[in-house]
Formats: C-alpha cells, sequence, structure tokens
C-alpha cells in the first residue's frame, strides 16, 4: 500500500476534500447540521449530479456533451404542455404520465441525433452537440412562445419536491440512477466498451467490439438523464422557463465530473464521482454563501476547484 | 513542369487542396448576392457599416480562437475575458483610448497567460483550464464591476473606436481588427512561429523531435486568444457605451463555428486566416439577413427561431464538411 | 584522434524494467559506423539517450570533446547532431519544403520567411537524392518512400557533425538505397559522421567501417567491418555460436525444412484491392501453414492484412472462407469466421492502456463470455488465468494495468486475446517488434506451437529471418502488388533480398499516391 499522505491524497482527494469540505462548515457555518440545509443541498445538487452522471458516461467514450442544458429546456417545456392541454386536463393521470414520458423519448431522440452525428458521421463531439446547444433552446422557446409556464400540480411536482423518508425524492433518483449505472459499466460488455472506446477506440474497433452502436448508447443516456433533470428542474420551481432551465448546466456537469475523476480523454468513469463531484462544487457554493461571500467569487472559487482536481489526477497518472 | 511553374499560384490546385474554404468564400458571395438583390439598404452604407462594427468583435475572437485549435488545442474563456475587458476598458476610460485599449487587451493577454501555464506547466488539458478560466473571468468580472454595466466616459475618445468611422467611410473597429487579422496573417503564412503553430496541430511528437519550439508557440496562441478577447471588449465596450460583465455568454462557441466553417480542422495541423474571416462573415450575414426577412413582414422569425436556423445552418455545413473531407479528417499519416 | 562520440556505461530503466545497462558507443570524426543488435536489444533506447529525448540513469556521455549537456532533441540539433528516427517524424499534413526547412527556414528581414528561396533550397536538397516532386503538396500525400527520403534530406542538410539513420532503407528500393549510399559517402568525405542502425547486414559491408553490436541492454562487441562477416555479426547479435546458428537458424522457427504442411485451404483471397495501396492480391491459406507477407515498408502488407480482416472496405475482389464467399465488412465478422489480428503498432490499435490485463486479454472474447449483455467474471477470471500461465506473462496480478507491463509482456497479452478466440487464422503483424530479445523467443515458440495445432498464420515481419525460417510461403509485395512468390526450398534470405529488389526503376520521379489519404506501413 502506498506511503506517506502524498500518495493517499492523490488516490483519495474527492473524499478528503469532501470531509475537509463538512469538517469546516460543521464548525463554522451556522445551522449546517439542520435537515433543512441538507435538504437544499440535496435538492440542488440532485439535478446536476444526474446530468454529470451521463456527461461521465460520454466523456469516458473520449466525447464531450454540451447540448444537455438545452435538453433540460425541451423537455421541461414540453412537459407543461401536455398536462395543461386539454387532453391532460381531462385525463389528469394519463396527462401526467405522458408529460414524463413524452419529454423523456424526445429528450432520447435528441441523444440519438447527437449519437448518429459523432459515431455516423464521424463529427467531432463538440460541433456534433453544439447543434443542438445552439437550437436546443430556441426550439423549446419557440413551442412554448417564449412564455414562462407556471402551473400547479401537485402530483408531477412530487418529481422535484416529493420526499422519500425525509429526503428528497431526485435525490434518491441520482443514487438509483448511479448504482444502475455503475453496474452497467463493470459488469457489462455495454460498459466494457465504453471503456475500451474511450481508451483506445482503434483497439475496440479491431477486437470486434460494437463501437457505434455503443457511442450512440452513451448520448441517448446522456440525453435522457439531461431530460430527466429538466423535468425535476420544473417540478421544483412549479415553473418552465425555457430560457433558463438548464442554463450553463452543460459547464456544472463537466465539471462535476471532472472533479469527480472523469478524464477528458476518456477510458474511465467513476459514476459515483461525479456525484461525489457535484456534491464538492456545491458545497464550496454553499459554504462561500452562507458565509457572506458572493455569488461571483463561488464562480471564481469553482474554477479553482476544477483546476485543482485536474491537476491532482494528471500528477497520479504519470 | 519546370521550377517556375510550380511557385505560380495555382488555382485549380488550391481549390483541390482546399475545397472547403473556397466553398466559404463562395457561400459569403452567394449570400451577399442574395442580399442585395432581395432587401432594400442591405447593401446600403449603414447596414454595411453597422454589420462590419458588431462583427469586428467575432472576426477578431475568431482569428485567435483559429490559431489556437490549429494547435489542437481549444479556447473556452474568450467570451468571458471580453466581458470583463469590456469592464476594465469603461474604467480606463477616461484616459482616452490610447490607454484604454492597451489596458484592456493587456488584462486579455493575463488571461491568455493563466491559460498558457496551466496547459503548459501544469499539463492540463485545453478545454479544463480554459473553462476554469471562463469561470474565474465571469465571476472576475461580476467582482470588478458590482454586477453592473459599467458606463464610459463619454467625455474622453473612448467611444470613437465603437461609433465613429474612419475618413467617414469604414468603423474604426474593423478598421482596426483588419490590420490585426492581416498581421496574424502574416505571422501565420511567414514566419517560423507560425508554422511552428501548424506544425504541432499536425504532430506535437513530431515537432518536438525536429527541434521546434513547442512550448514558445503553445504559449502564443493562447496570449493571441486572450489579446484578441481583450480587443474584442474593448470594441464592445466602446461601440455599446458600456462595459458589460454579462456580455459574452456562447461566443467562444460561435467561434470554434466560424473557425469550423471556414475549413479549419478541429484536430488542427491546417488553417486558414482569411477562410476563418470568411467563415464568421457568414454567420453574421445568416444572422443579419433573418433580420431583413423578418423586416419584410413575409414570415416572422422570433428570435428564437432565428436560435434554431443558425444550428440548421451549422448542421448543413457539418454534412458538407463530412462528404468534402471524409478522408482528411484528423488522421494522421500512420 | 580523438572520438567524436564516447559514451560509456550508460544505463537506463523504464518503470524498474531494465532497457540498458552499461552500453557503450565510440564514433570517430568522418566514420560510419553501424550499430547492430536484435529489436529488443537497446538501439533505439540509446539512441534517444544521446538525443536528448530520453535521461540516462547513469554512465557519461561526451561529444565534440566535452560532456554532453543535451535534454531536448532541440538542443542535440544545436549541438550537431541530426536524427532520422525509425517511426516517420515529419508532419504529414505539412508541405514538403516545410518539413525539409522546418526551423531553418531561409528569411527576409530577418522575421519573414521567404517561400520562394525555401522552396528551391528544398528542390535542389531532393535533387541531391534524385527527387523531382512538387514541394509545395502535403508531405502525407507521397508514398512512403518518399517520406523516408524527405526525413533523409532533413537530417542531412542540418550542417550537423553526426547523423543519425535508424532504419532508413526500410522502405526503399534497389536504386534508392544506392542514392543514399552516395550521399553517406559524401558525408564522410566532408568529415561528418555516420551512426547507422540496420537490420539489412549487408548493406553495412558497402559503406560502414566499423560496427557496434549490442545485446539484451549491453554493447558487446565493437569491431572493424572489413575482416568480418556476417555470420559472426549475427553470431554476436544473438550471443550463440556461429556453427550453432548455421544448423539450428536464427529464430525459434529455425531449423527442419519447413516443409509445408498443407491441410485444407482456410481462407483465399483473390483479386482483393481496398484502394490504391493494395491492388488485385491474391493468396490462399492453408490449415497449420505460415504464409509470410514479405516487402519494404509501404509495400501494402498491412493492407493486405486489413483487407483480409474486414478493416478497409474491398473495391474488388472477394474472400472466400472453405469455398464460400465472405463479405468481410467488418472485424466483428472477421472475429466470427474465425480470424484474429494481432496488429502492428500495439499502442496505436492494441492496447487499451488503462485497462487491466485481465480486461485486455478478453477484450475480443466478450460475446462468449457475455450472457444476457452480463460478463461472466468468473469464467473470465479462469480463462486469464489459464493464457498467463501458458503464454508466460509477467504480471503482478491480472488487475495490474496493462500499461505497467513491458513491450514484451503487453506483446504476449495481446497475443494471448487472439488465442483465446481460438480462432483458425491468425493474422500477425510484426508480432515480435519492439520486444525483449527472451519474450521474442517465447513469443515464436508460441507461434510455432500454434501452427503445430492446426491455426494458419499469416506473418508480417520485417526481421528478415523470421520469416525466411518462419514461413511455408512468401508472397512478395510492392506497392500494393504481389511481384513475387517463393516456395520452400527456395526460400532463403538472399532470395528475398533479390525479390524485393527487383522492382521497376521507375520509382524516383515522385511517386504518389492520391491526396487525402495518409500513408501507412
Amino acid at each position: 500500500m502506498s506511503a506517506g499522505w502524498k500518495p493517499f491524497l492523490r488516490d483519495h482527494g474527492g473524499l478528503v476534500a469532501l470531509a475537509v469540505l463538512l469538517v469546516f462548515n460543521i464548525l463554522v457555518t451556522p445551522n449546517f447540521l439542520q435537515m433543512q440545509t441538507l435538504f437544499v443541498n440535496i435538492s440542488q445538487v440532485a439535478t446536476i449530479a444526474i446530468v454529470a452522471i451521463g456527461m461521465t458516461l460520454v466523456i469516458a467514450t473520449g466525447g464531450i456533451d454540451l447540448s444537455v442544458g438545452a435538453i433540460m429546456a425541451l423537455a421541461g417545456a414540453l412537459a407543461p404542455l401536455i398536462f395543461l392541454s386539454d387532453f391532460g386536463v381531462a385525463y389528469p393521470m394519463l396527462g401526467v404520465a405522458a408529460a414524463i414520458t413524452l419529454p423523456l423519448l424526445a429528450a432520447l431522440a435528441c441523444g440519438l441525433f447527437n449519437g448518429l452525428l459523432v459515431a455516423g458521421l464521424k463529427v467531432q463531439p463538440i460541433i456534433a452537440t453544439l447543434i443542438l446547444f445552439i437550437s436546443g433552446r430556441g426550439i423549446a422557446q419557440v413551442l412554448t412562445n417564449g412564455n414562462l409556464q407556471t402551473f400547479s400540480n401537485p402530483s408531477f411536482s412530487y418529481l422535484g419536491t416529493g420526499r422519500i423518508l425525509g429526503l428528497p425524492f431526485q435525490g434518491w433518483l441520482a443514487l438509483a440512477i448511479a448504482c444502475i449505472l455503475w453496474w452497467v459499466m463493470t459488469r457489462t460488455t455495454f460498459g466494457r466498451t465504453v471503456l475500451a472506446i474511450g481508451g483506445n477506440e482503434r483497439a475496440a474497433e479491431l477486437s470486434g467490439g460494437p463501437v457505434v452502436r455503443v457511442k450512440i448508447g452513451v448520448y441517448m443516456i446522456c440525453g435522457l438523464l439531461a431530460g430527466m433533470a429538466g423535468l425535476i428542474v420544473v417540478a421544483i420551481n412549479s415553473a418552465s422557463d425555457a430560457a433558463r432551465n438548464g442554463s450553463l448546466m452543460e459547464l456544472d456537469a463537466i465539471a462535476a465530473a471532472v472533479v469527480g475523476g472523469a478524464l477528458l480523454q476518456g477510458g474511465r468513469a467513476p459514476v459515483f464521482g461525479a456525484i461525489l463531484g457535484a456534491v464538492i462544487i456545491q458545497l464550496v457554493k454553499y459554504t462561500l454563501l452562507a458565509n457572506g461571500v458572493a455569488d461571483e467569487v463561488a464562480l471564481i472559487a469553482k474554477a479553482v476547484i476544477i483546476l485543482a482536481a485536474v491537476y491532482v489526477q494528471q500528477a497520479r497518472r504519470e | 513542369m519546370t521550377a517556375l511553374d510550380t511557385d505560380a499560384f495555382d488555382l485549380r490546385r488550391h481549390i483541390s487542396r482546399n475545397p472547403q474554404s473556397v466553398a466559404v468564400w463562395i457561400a459569403l458571395a452567394a449570400l451577399i448576392a442574395f442580399g442585395v438583390l432581395r432587401y432594400d439598404n442591405f447593401g446600403g452604407a449603414y447596414n454595411i457599416a453597422s454589420f462590419l462594427n458588431y462583427n469586428s468583435m467575432f472576426i477578431v475572437i475568431s482569428v485567435g480562437m483559429c490559431f489556437v485549435i490549429m494547435t489542437g488545442g481549444i479556447d473556452l474563456s474568450v467570451g468571458s475575458v471580453a466581458a470583463f475587458t469590456s469592464v476594465i476598458a469603461a474604467y480606463l476610460s477616461p484616459y482616452g483610448i490610447a490607454v484604454a485599449l492597451p489596458g484592456a487587451v493587456l488584462a486579455g493577454v493575463a488571461f491568455g497567460a493563466i491559460n498558457a501555464f496551466c496547459i503548459i506547466a501544469l499539463r492540463i488539458p485545453p478545454f479544463i483550464a480554459t473553462l476554469a478560466t471562463m469561470l474565474g473571468a465571469k465571476g472576475g468580472a461580476l467582482v470588478i464591476s458590482g454586477a453592473q454595466t459599467i458606463s464610459v466616459d463619454w467625455e474622453s475618445d473612448f467611444t470613437r473606436m465603437g461609433m465613429e468611422q474612419a475618413f467617414g467611410i469604414l468603423p474604426w473597429s474593423i478598421v482596426v481588427v483588419g490590420v490585426v487579422v492581416i498581421a496574424l496573417w502574416v505571422v501565420l503564412e511567414k514566419t517560423s512561429l507560425g508554422r511552428t503553430v501548424l506544425a504541432i496541430g499536425g504532430g506535437e511528437d513530431a515537432s518536438v523531435l525536429m527541434g521546434l519550439k513547442v512550448n514558445r508557440a503553445t504559449a502564443f496562441v493562447y496570449l493571441l486568444s486572450g489579446g484578441c478577447a481583450g480587443l474584442a471588449g474593448v470594441i464592445l465596450a466602446s461601440g455599446f457605451g458600456a462595459g458589460q460583465p454579462l456580455e459574452g455568454i456562447g461566443w467562444e462557441l460561435s467561434a470554434i463555428a466560424s473557425v469550423v466553417v471556414g475549413g479549419t480542422l478541429l484536430t488542427g495541423g491546417l488553417g486558414s486566416v482569411p477562410a476563418t474571416v470568411a467563415g464568421a462573415l457568414l454567420l453574421g450575414l445568416v444572422f443579419n439577413i433573418l433580420n431583413f426577412e423578418n423586416g419584410r413582414g413575409t414570415i416572422s422569425f422570433s428570435a428564437y427561431w432565428q436560435m434554431v436556423i443558425r444550428g440548421a445552418f451549422l448542421f448543413a455545413v457539418i454534412l458538407f464538411q463530412a462528404r468534402v473531407t471524409g478522408g482528411r479528417r484528423g488522421k494522421a499519416a500512420g | 584522434m580523438t572520438d567524436l562520440l564516447k559514451m560509456t556505461a550508460i544505463d537506463k530503466a523504464f518503470a524498474g524494467v531494465s532497457a540498458l545497462s552499461g552500453a557503450s558507443l565510440d564514433i570517430a570524426p568522418g566514420e560510419v559506423h553501424a550499430l547492430i543488435g536484435q529489436n529488443g536489444a537497446g538501439k533505439s533506447t540509446l539512441i534517444k539517450i544521446l538525443t536528448g529525448v530520453y535521461r540516462c540513469d547513469g554512465g557519461t556521455i561526451l561529444f565534440d570533446g566535452h560532456e554532453s549537456a543535451i535534454a531536448t532533441p532541440r538542443e542535440a540539433q544545436a549541438a550537431g547532431i541530426a536524427t532520422i528516427y525509425q517511426e516517420l517524424t515529419l508532419v504529414p499534413l505539412r508541405s514538403v519544403t516545410e518539413n525539409v526547412t522546418m526551423g531553418y527556414e531561409p528569411k527576409r528581414l530577418g522575421v519573414l520567411i521567404d517561400w520562394k528561396r525555401a522552396h528551391r533550397r528544398t528542390r535542389e536538397i531532393l535533387a541531391r537524392f534524385g527527387i523531382d516532386i512538387d514541394v509545395r503538396a502535403p508531405l502525407g500525400s507521397y508514398s512512403t518512400a518518399i517520406q523516408q527520403l524527405v526525413a533523409i534530406a532533413r537530417a542531412v542538410s542540418l550542417d550537423a557533425k553526426l547523423v543519425i539513420m535508424d532504419e532508413p532503407t526500410s522502405s526503399l528500393d534497389a536504386s534508392e538505397v544506392a542514392v543514399l549510399f552516395g550521399v553517406v559517402r559524401g558525408l564522410r568525405e566532408a568529415g561528418v559522421s555516420v551512426l547507422y542502425v540496420s537490420h539489412f547486414l549487408d548493406e553495412l559491408f558497402e559503406i560502414c567501417d566499423r560496427v557496434t553490436t549490442m545485446r539484451d541492454g549491453r554493447t558487446v562487441d565493437c569491431r572493424a567491418i572489413a575482416g568480418t562477416t556476417k555470420l559472426d555479426l549475427i553470431a554476436g547479435m544473438l550471443g550463440r555460436d556461429a556453427g550453432e546458428i548455421e544448423e539450428e537458424g536464427r529464430t525459434e522457427f529455425g531449423g527442419g525444412t519447413g516443409a509445408a504442411a498443407t491441410g485444407e485451404p482456410l481462407l483465399t483471397a483473390r483479386g482483393v484491392s481496398t484502394g490504391p495501396r493494395l491492388i488485385d492480391f491474391d493468396m490462399t491459406l492453408h490449415r497449420g501453414e505460415i504464409v509470410g507477407l514479405g516487402g519494404l515498408l509501404g509495400a501494402g502488407r498491412t493492407e493486405a492484412a486489413r483487407a483480409i480482416f474486414g478493416v478497409d472496405r474491398l473495391t474488388a475482389g472477394r474472400i472466400e472462407m472453405k469455398g464460400q464467399g465472405v463479405a468481410m465488412d467488418t472485424p466483428a465478422t472477421a472475429i466470427r469466421a474465425g480470424l484474429g489480428y494481432l496488429t502492428e503498432d500495439r499502442k496505436a490499435e492494441g492496447i487499451v492502456p488503462d485497462m487491466s490485463v485481465r480486461e485486455n486479454l478478453t477484450l475480443a472474447l466478450l460475446p462468449r463470455l457475455t450472457k444476457r449483455g452480463r460478463i461472466d467474471r468468473a469464467r473470465e477470471r479462469a480463462l486469464v488465468e489459464k493464457y498467463i500461465d501458458a503464454l508466460g506473462i509477467k504480471t503482478a496480478d491480472m488487475e495490474q494495468p496493462i500499461r505497467e507491463l513491458s513491450g514484451g509482456n503487453q506483446q504476449k497479452v495481446l497475443l494471448a486475446r487472439w488465442l483465446a478466440i481460438e480462432p483458425d487464422i491468425l493474422i500477425l503483424d510484426e508480432p515480435t517488434r519492439g520486444v525483449d530479445v527472451g519474450a521474442k523467443r517465447e513469443i515464436q515458440t508460441i507461434i510455432r506451437d500454434c501452427v503445430a495445432k492446426g491455426v494458419g498464420v499469416v506473418l508480417i515481419s520485417s526481421e528478415f529471418e523470421e520469416i525466411v525460417e518462419g514461413a511455408d510461403r512468401i508472397v512478395v509485395l510492392n506497392e500494393g502488388r504481389i511481384v513475387a512468390e517463393l516456395t520452400n526450398p527456395g526460400i532463403t534470405e538472399t532470395a528475398l533480398v533479390r525479390a524485393l529488389a527487383h522492382i521497376p526503376e521507375s520509382k524516383t520521379s515522385g511517386t504518389r499516391t492520391p491526396e487525402g489519404t495518409g500513408a501507412a506501413a
């Protein structure tokens, strides 16, 4: 085993950082150990974590998905349209069910679009997902005519405000998703192929792996998860603002994934790391806010964390 | 084939070697022709001047981005840095353009230096390093401006750059950008530094083994990109009369799109300054034409539709690129 | 006469594995000095230490009278050492002129490159090699042979005191080699030293003065070329008795008359073409047989392998297995049909560096290890253990990341990947390249055992002795076409060299491949 604190820090930097943050907050920040604080934090983290998990998978293949924010907006815009429509009002239960499944299908379709461009036409992921980044939010706004949609629909709002065992539904959802995808990554051919693609795509192809299908698959999963996150945000706010839903989420998701251990060149998919990364970033933000530091400075802090996390990982690999 | 023949500019050979750059110029010419024919005032002095004035910012950022991409890297921070430097420029505006311009550009170069340091010394991948700088610059802009737009000093000559025209014809902004772009074109085509930039993208290990000053060239492109963002920030502040800490969102992606449309390979090693300029102009023109089409009242393109159309346009370009450059894209010789 | 270069007692280890231990090299001014040794003997490592790519762990280097402080390739060039590396290290997207003059472009006003003069200079330099091409075209649009000559031209034009040539003739035909030798002699007359590394031993007798032999990371001999024989040199490289070698052969393939074991035909390629690099390729492979693909670098051997394995699309011809036409459209199809392909470049196409030995080993076997998408871990582990044992793979445990293993062990893992699918046909592209001497012998033995069990092998190797001793038949390629076929008892090194040299004289007028396709080995 490794001797000394340096290697330990390298291998478990994320957990150490988390521990430090928790201790600091317990000691310094007022009201930190309250249920309300925990609830608020989990609420905010969960959406980022869900998207970050999807992003981790895409990054594991050596790609990137800039369209997640736009997909969130699109899914979030579709849902109220459905359960607020005549059909939705007439059949409330069906309406809510449709309002959840149809936007998710749309999100899957977006992921399919991205996947086809990247795997089929061999377009660079940055450029391929840029298309939806630019136009996806626009489509959402066209559909809603730029209007803010507010509503009151307790069944739907459960997604964002429901509680299980006293903790937010979306937190449990994020954990469940992480468990499922962790299992997929470590126990299935799909997962193994994802890592092989990121590690050495040529080798994966030459070994007969279903590279094209798997690549399309990860973009679809990422799209789906972004869609879920979009629905959750709308549920939390009981309002869908296509202009703001998921704004800058791609950056947050990438940051969380990277802080959680994902390597941009691919080959690693630390699924729980994505949650950890999201938590760390959220905690730092909260720590600063709760102690009176301006929001803007939190941005700078986020930047420094990302640099530090990546630097530590680079050192670890060499 | 004698020696003299092979040195002369061969149009056919140029076309076969750079099909995409040529296509961009053709598309640009076609769009311009379309606009002139279809809309009154499209070719008028006012439209041209305001178009060039506004797009000068994107042109200069795109050229800076082109250099970075040619080395195989990327710079996501340009938008935020432009916002930051626009605030700096606004604060320096009382001292006139002679102080505000270099000051803001230097601020941009400073961010470029941070990028270069992270990428070269800390060996952090460019995507991450510039992502971090983007966040840092965004936060920094908000901090130094107190999250408000900062009005410029109207008394000084600062706003002349963004609002007045050189010799009454061309806006100062495009003149300055034009000079910078031409200088960079010369640097790329005619200096060792420029050729090294291209070589790095085409093969970094080979460049090191050939004894090229790879680190120096890499640092240069990031400093340059920061400086270009700085210049864009000055134009932004002087054109709108205020430093704007919240602007610049998505600019880096527009720049990347311009570079790609112009035929530069995202994987590096191949690129052209004029084609990038053409790409930026083309993207800007699409917007301009949409505005005119709205003005005609036949169809109404809301702002949202415009986003969709821009995305569709990029999609079309990508399809075209996939067809045309099929075998050449990003593959190094084995 | 003081030495130009004196390297003494050089040690170098990579991740704990020793690559050099007590290596040395002395070169006099104005001397053409040969450096020979098997793959894995340490020649490339020694050169890379000299040119600043690596730093040595121990030993001294004296260059031109003082201790060498060379720490980067740029400093090596500044000190007067020009190098042509074994792997093509130029930039294919850039023009020929740029590649030749990069870093040393003629300038006006000290800063602006004078392209007219640069083009002219490049043409002059290339004319010395008998090349007349459009220097403004991208380097990658030319054949491998031209690219190699351009690399050599660049090194020679750098006004160096020592020019290092690592396998400079691997893609050149006889006339191009003659031109190169003329250039080398010219260098010697001008007082420039040349360090010449080549496995074509006959070349050394033509132009070299002295020869240093390396084996297992050490320098074992340094003598004048005159008065030694090829067999002596080979014996030195292998560390065996000359007589023994004559009898038993140089590789683990040697011994016996190599009588072709012809079982049923497994695979037939008829008139296969895949674009400009492979044209009208015919070959039949039988059970228990080794067919060698011979040819220079860039001849189309790897293209033939890729065509058979479904990597490249056929533009003409067909592939038949057991009499039936098969559409080999993807590697997955080929694997299902019973083929395996050990690629030439394990770093680029073979290993997944961060994955474990276990995961790398089973990469091609996943469809057979999974039930409804789930990997059967117990079966996987048992299988991996079996192969680690059978092939003697030295690893701490099967979970070790493969990048931590030595080159030879990595290659064994890759070989196991293909053996694990129990193929009928194995395509091996440079199976012992970059592998230490011990592992090399082991790999050759494994291959021999495979063949004995009835596997049909297509063998590509630039080491003559491997192909000559291993193959039952050799198909010789040049520029994508078959130019000769050798069968036992006619397979000898002389016959192979002669077949390779039998190439039309039209090579030096700028053979080009259509632009847009990169060069391949």
